[in-house]
Formats: C-alpha cells, structure tokens, sequence
C-alpha cells in the first residue's frame, strides 16, 4: 500500500474492568487499524464480552481508557464531583442576586419573579444533566470533567455494533429496524414532526429508501414488511448488521454473528463481511468462536485468557502460537 | 491503492443474488387499498372519522333503543363529558402503549391542568384569561410537570416506575388539598368561566346547551389525534416503541434513551393537561377529589381494554366504556326494574338476590375488574387492537406462518 500507516480506529490503553473482586479484563491494550477486520478470540470467559461492552460504552472501565477516532472516549470518570457544584450554580447566582436586590430595597414583584426565575434555572440544568445532550459533554471535557461515554454517545460517534444473542426490535418489521438504527443520522425533531414540514417528509422518504439499500444490502430484500420475530434465525443475524450498518458506523462491532449458523450459510455471512470491509471500507472487530471464519477473514487477531491479552498477530503467526495452542487445548497439546 | 469513500451507502445497487427464490414474500406488507390509502393520509382520515362521528352520534340516540334511555341533550351532555376520557386515553396510550412506561398517576397531570385552567380564569384568582389560550398553557404546564416527574425517576423501569408514579398521583391531589391559600382547599375553585367565542358566544358556552362543548371537545380530540399520529409516525414514535421492545438495543443504536422516555412523559402528561383545562371550563368547577387515582385506574383500564398501542382503538374503547359507565348501568337499573315481573327474587338460603333492587352503578369498579380479567383471558389485546399488538399477543400469527411455510417449502 502506498499510504502511510492510518492512525488506528479503535485503541485501548492498559484497559482494566473488574466487576467486585473479579477482574475480567486485566490491562488490556490492542488497536483495530482503520480498514481492517480484526478479530477478538478466546476461550469461554475469557472475557471478550466484557471488552467488548465496554468498548461499547455498556460498562465504566476499572482503569485505562479507549480512543475512538483519536479521541479518548471511555475512561474512569475524573472530577465527577465537580459536576454537581456546576448544576447548583446559576439557581445559586440567580438567588444571590435576589438577595442583593432584596436588600437593596427593589419591588416585591421582581424579587418573587428572580426566585422563580432560580427555581426555573435549578430545574433547567437538572434534566439537562440527565439528557446530557452532545454540547454538554463537551462542556464538561472543557472544564475538565471527564464522563465517560454512554452507547448512545459511541452511536454517535461511529460505533455500530450487533449482539451475541441476537437483540432486534422483535414486535418491529425489518424496515423500522433498520430506521431506528438510523435515529441518530436523522435530524427532524418532534417539532417537525408535529407540524409535518416538507424537510421532516422528504428526511422520512429518504431514510425509509436507504433502509431499504441497506436490508438488500445483507440480502433481504424482499422481506421490510415483516416483524423482526417471525424472520428466521439466520435472517435476523442479517439483520442485525443491516440496523448497526444504518447508524452509518465508522467501526463495526460483531459479537458471534455466525453463531448457530450452518457451513454454508456461515460462508455467506463471511463473503458479507467482505464485501463490508472493501466495499464500505468499513473496519470490523470481530469476536467469533468458528475458527474457519476467523482465520479465513481476519487480518489480525487478538487472543485474550482469563482476562489478559496473550497473543496478536496474523492468522497464521496466531495459530502457530504455543500460548494459544495452551490456553484451547490445555498444556499437554503443546 | 486508492479506496472509495466511506459514505458508500447511496450508492448500494448491486443486486444481491444470494435470495432470488424468496421472490415469493412480497416487498410491501399486502395490505387493502383503502387501509394503505388511510396509512398514507392520516390527518386527512381522522377529520373525516371525526366529523362523521361527531355528526351522526346526535342523531344515533334517537334511533331504539337509545332513544327510551333519555332526551337528546343529556346524551349530547354526556358525549361532550366523555370527550374528556377519550382525550384522557389517547394521551395515557403513548406513555403505556407506545413508549411502554406503566404510569399509574396519570390523574395528576389531569389535576395540574384543570387547576391551571382555575387559576388562569376564576374570580378566585383574578384572573380571566380567555379558554382558547389556557389550552395551550395547560398542556403547557402539565407537560413541564411530566418532565419534572419523569426527569429523576426514568432510570426505574417497570414496577418501580409504576409506585413511584402511584405515589405522585397520590401527592398532588392531597398538596392541592393543602394549600389553601392558593387552591381554596377541599371546597375547590369555583364558578370558573366559560369558554367563549366571540360573535358566536360572546357570553360564554352556558349551562343548558352542551353542543358548544361538545364540539370543542370534538375538535380537540382531532387536533390531539393528528398530532400524535404524527409523532407516532416520526422518528421519535420509533424509538418510543424501540425503547418499549428492548431499552438496552435501543441504546445501542443510537437512542438518547432519557430524552425519548422524558419525552413520552411530556407529551402524555400535555394530553392530560388538555383534558383537565377543557373538563374545569365546563363543570366550572375544580376540587381535588375529581382526580383521585381511580382516574389514573379507570383512564388506564380504558388504553387496556381499548387495544393499547391504538389511537383510534383506546379513544373507541374509552368511550364505550364511559358511555357504559354513566348510561349502560343507569339503564340496567332501569331494565331491571321495569321488568320485575320476570326477574323474580331468588332466595339461597339466607341469601336474597332481587335484581330489580340493586343498583349497578355502585358495581362500576366490580364490573372494571371482571371485563379486565375476561379481556386478560379472552382477548389480551384489546378490543380495537393495533395489528401490530395483535401479531405480538397471538403467538401463531396465521398469516406470517402461512408466509414462512411458503418460504421454507
């Protein structure tokens, strides 16, 4: 390749999750290079899961934190006790003011609308705290405050992902999951919804044409008007990656999407994710238990055991690795 | 090596050769003409509905048997009454039936509305704004007081959710009990004014003629359902209904979880605050004992036994249930007693069953619990369900079955 070595998609630094005594990720560093599939392997309760939602932004980490696009995103929370100073401050300022008008002898009127006007900020910056909309956040990183990211925040940030066991809208046809998946790309609020503007109507238009791209995209085309529950299994894993594509992700996540799948329908979902890779130029984090589909896709592969990080590297450097032949088959097989 | 870009998603058009054989499953949900047609002009059809509901139930009352139970304006009374419960249920569907939060103190935005409305016209307060506007504050309002309930509660789910709306039901009645100064205490604010328009009732609605009501509220109700309509159809009515299927998914892709549940709360307590502006111009009265949590009880009852999920199908069920409320008991008393002749006492023993004496409006709440359980059993969905709450109750959706065998064979 002529270009220089990107940046990396995805980056975990010294990543640490323990939930009470147990640790189940211990300092864990590996990268997803941009254009790349990359695959997280290990035995069961390895911990990949774990990583994996806290990649997500499911779980806080114990220690460490994630960049995402170069931007650390997930971390402990610093200076969290600052944040609630910042909540009380302009009810404090507006009453403090009312104090001084007060004695300062103004009308009556005026004090009890300063009050109000207190009460009224008080309540402002609460559920705005609990919303935490994107400027928000920002806001805090600016003083220093680091929260770490929500899911909805790694959606927007670029993060699609599927689940292990499969989590669609079940009572929802293909089509509306795959726009909810859009959710965050769409723009119209309930204003525009309410007064139905021709933007809100040409936005609904456009994104129910994309939705439908998309579900031909993974190979259902024909199947929009049905409900997510009554598709068959392999058409919901399909599907799955059709709704995380949609949230127009710049890192795929796939926790087992050929779980249960059979030799042929497996190679299928392996030619898909090719076809993703090149063709979206889309970088994938794979965790997968068929080692078919990880050796014949992957371009790195990170093995975890027990929580730690014991071996990176090609399919082929991976599979001649004693540490790994160890921790599958046990210290007799090397 | 020069990559295409990333935002390759326009320009996916290859075809896909892996599910030529399934040509079988059409593209579109087949649906009839008329039903697509209603889909795709929703405003349009609940004018419609509305206006040809609102014109002949006048005149349906005068037809057997309707016409024996009482004279055309106490039943033209009754309706404009009952719009209340509609508008009531409509609002209670979107935060139970769509965004699927169980909220059992709906009566309290129903209060904060009707009070809203006291306190903006009444000779109590001193204040007369006009009704048009309060409208608009009410919902205003009671909306503002959703946000405040929801905003520190919503992270509670199912159960939880549900006592601590309970509670805040049980609350705000008692605090407009309380606060003497400012609501008049138990004695409620009283001769409120009337909604007026001008030219046409420059002096206000008045108290014999319930047309005027009843078409307010008819109105009311169509601008209310449109709107929702809207929303349920929008962006924000999907993640309501994704957040309702799976809260963590939904996160997942991209939903701020907090706002979509803040927002349902809003605007079903902004619904309710409607109701209550609109119910305190023409009782012109408010006092805290009308919002007592068998409201939120029955207004719950009605999205259930209505179809929840269903905006036509809840404002349906709450008016049949309210028409048999206060006309269907009234005139099972009355069968009952003009027809002693052949329903004689039974005596067990002890035990003097004598039908003609009972009065079944004492029963109400007996006969909730009866028609909830038999619904439970009989039809889980509701009477006008939506088909899309139906296929999730019925376990073998025939239609989809059939659809999977002729794919599989």
């Amino acid at each position: 390749m002529s270009e220089q070595k990107a940046a990396p998609v995805l980056r975990t630094v010294g990543l640490t999750k323990a939930f009470g005594g147990l640790v189940a990720v211990k300092n864990i560093d590996f990268e997803v290079p941009a254009g790349s599939i990359t695959s997280l392997i290990g035995p069961n309760g390895a911990g990949k899961t774990t990583l994996f939602n806290v990649v997500a932004g499911l779980y806080e980490p114990t220690e460490g934190h994630i960049e995402f696009l170069g931007r650390r995103v997930i971390a402990a929370p610093e200076r969290g006790w600052l944040e609630p100073i910042l909540w009380v401050l302009p009810a404090f300022l507006a009453w403090a003011l009312t104090y001084v008008m007060a004695m300062a002898g103004a009308p009556e009127e005026f004090v009890q609308i300063l009050i109000i006007v207190g009460l009224g900020l008080l309540i402002t910056t609460l559920i705005t705290a609990v919303i935490r909309p994107a400027w928000y956040g920002r806001f805090l990183t600016h003083l220093g405050i680091f929260k770490t990211a929500r899911p909805n925040d790694m959606v927007v940030a670029g993060l699609g992902r599927t689940f292990q066991n499969i989590r669609l809208f079940a009572n929802m046809t293909a089509l509306e999951n795959v726009l909810v998946g859009m959710h965050s790309r769409l723009k119209a609020s309930p204003l525009d919804a309410l007064l139905r503007t021709p933007a809100q109507v040409r936005e609904e238009a456009a994104s129910a044409s994309e939705a439908r791209r998309l579900l031909a995209y993974v190979g259902l085309p024909t199947r929009e008007g049905e409900l997510a529950r009554n598709l068959p299994y392999g058409d919901q894993r399909r599907l799955e990656i059709a709704r995380a594509l949609a949230t127009k992700p710049k890192l795929l996540l796939l926790d087992e999407p050929t779980a249960g799948m059979n030799p042929s329908e497996t190679a299928a979902m392996m030619a898909l994710f090719g076809r993703i890779k090149t063709e979206l130029n889309l970088p994938i984090l794979l965790i997968e238990h068929d080692m078919r589909v990880v050796m014949g896709i992957s371009d790195g592969i990170t093995v975890i055991d027990h929580g730690e990080k014991i071996a990176e590297g090609t399919p082929a450097e991976v599979r001649s690795n004693s540490r790994v032949i160890e921790a599958y088959l046990g210290k007799g097989a090397v | 090596m020069k990559r295409p870009k990333l935002p390759a998603f326009l320009r996916i058009d290859r075809p896909v050769r892996a599910v030529v054989g399934r040509t079988l499953m059409t593209a579109e949900p087949v649906t009839a003409p008329t039903s697509r047609f209603l889909n795709n002009h929703q405003s349009l059809s609940v004018i419609v509905g509305m206006s040809i509901v609102t014109a002949l139930l006048p005149f349906v009352i005068l037809l057997p048997p309707f016409n024996g139970f009482g004279n055309q304006t106490d039943f033209v009374d009754g309706f404009a009454q009952a719009g209340v419960w509609v508008l009531l249920a409509i609002g209670l569907n979107v935060v139970v039936g769509l965004a699927g939060l169980l909220d059992l103190g709906y009566a309290a935005f129903f209060a904060i509305g009707a009070y809203t409305y006291a306190y903006g016209a009444s000779p109590f307060s001193h204040n007369h704004i006009p009704f048009w506007p309060m409208l608009f504050v009410g919902a205003a309002v009671a909306a503002m007081f959703g946000l405040l309930l929801g905003a520190p509660t919503l992270r509670l789910r199912g159960d939880y959710l549900a006592i601590v709306t309970l509670g805040f039901g049980e609350i705000v009645p008692v605090v407009f009990n309380n606060s003497d100064t400012y609501t008049n205490g138990t004695n409620g604010i009283t001769a409120l004014y009337q909604p007026g328009v001008p030219f046409l009732f420059d002096k206000g609605f008045g108290f014999g003629n319930p047309v005027p009501y009843y078409i307010t509220v008819a109105v009311i109700i169509a601008i209310a359902m449109i709107l929702l309509y809207r929303l349920q159809d929008s962006r924000l009515g999907r993640a309501w209904m994704a957040v309702r299927e799976d809260e963590l998914a939904a996160a997942s892709m991209g939903i701020n979880t907090v706002t979509t549940k803040l927002l349902a709360f809003a605007i079903g307590a902004s619904t309710s605050g409607l109701a209550g502006v609109y119910l305190s111009s023409k009782l012109a009265i408010v006092s805290p004992t009308q919002f007592g949590f068998t409201v939120s009880f029955t207004v719950l009852a009605m999205v259930v036994l209505g179809g929840m999920g269903n905006i036509w199908g809840v404002a349906a069920g709450a008016f049949v249930i309210y028409e048999i409320q206060s006309q269907g008991l009234k005139q099972l008393n009355n069968f009952f007693a003009t027809n002693q002749q052949f329903f004689p006492p039974i005596h067990l023993g002890f035990i003097n069953i004598d039908l003609s004496t009972i009065n079944f409006l004492n029963y109400q709440f007996l006969l909730y619990g009866l028609a909830l359980v038999a619904m439970m059993l009989l039809r889980p969905e509701g009477l006008f369900p939506s088909r899309r709450r139906k296929a999730e109750l019925h376990d073998v959706d025939d239609a989809g079955a059939a659809n999977q065998e002729l794919v599989e064979a």
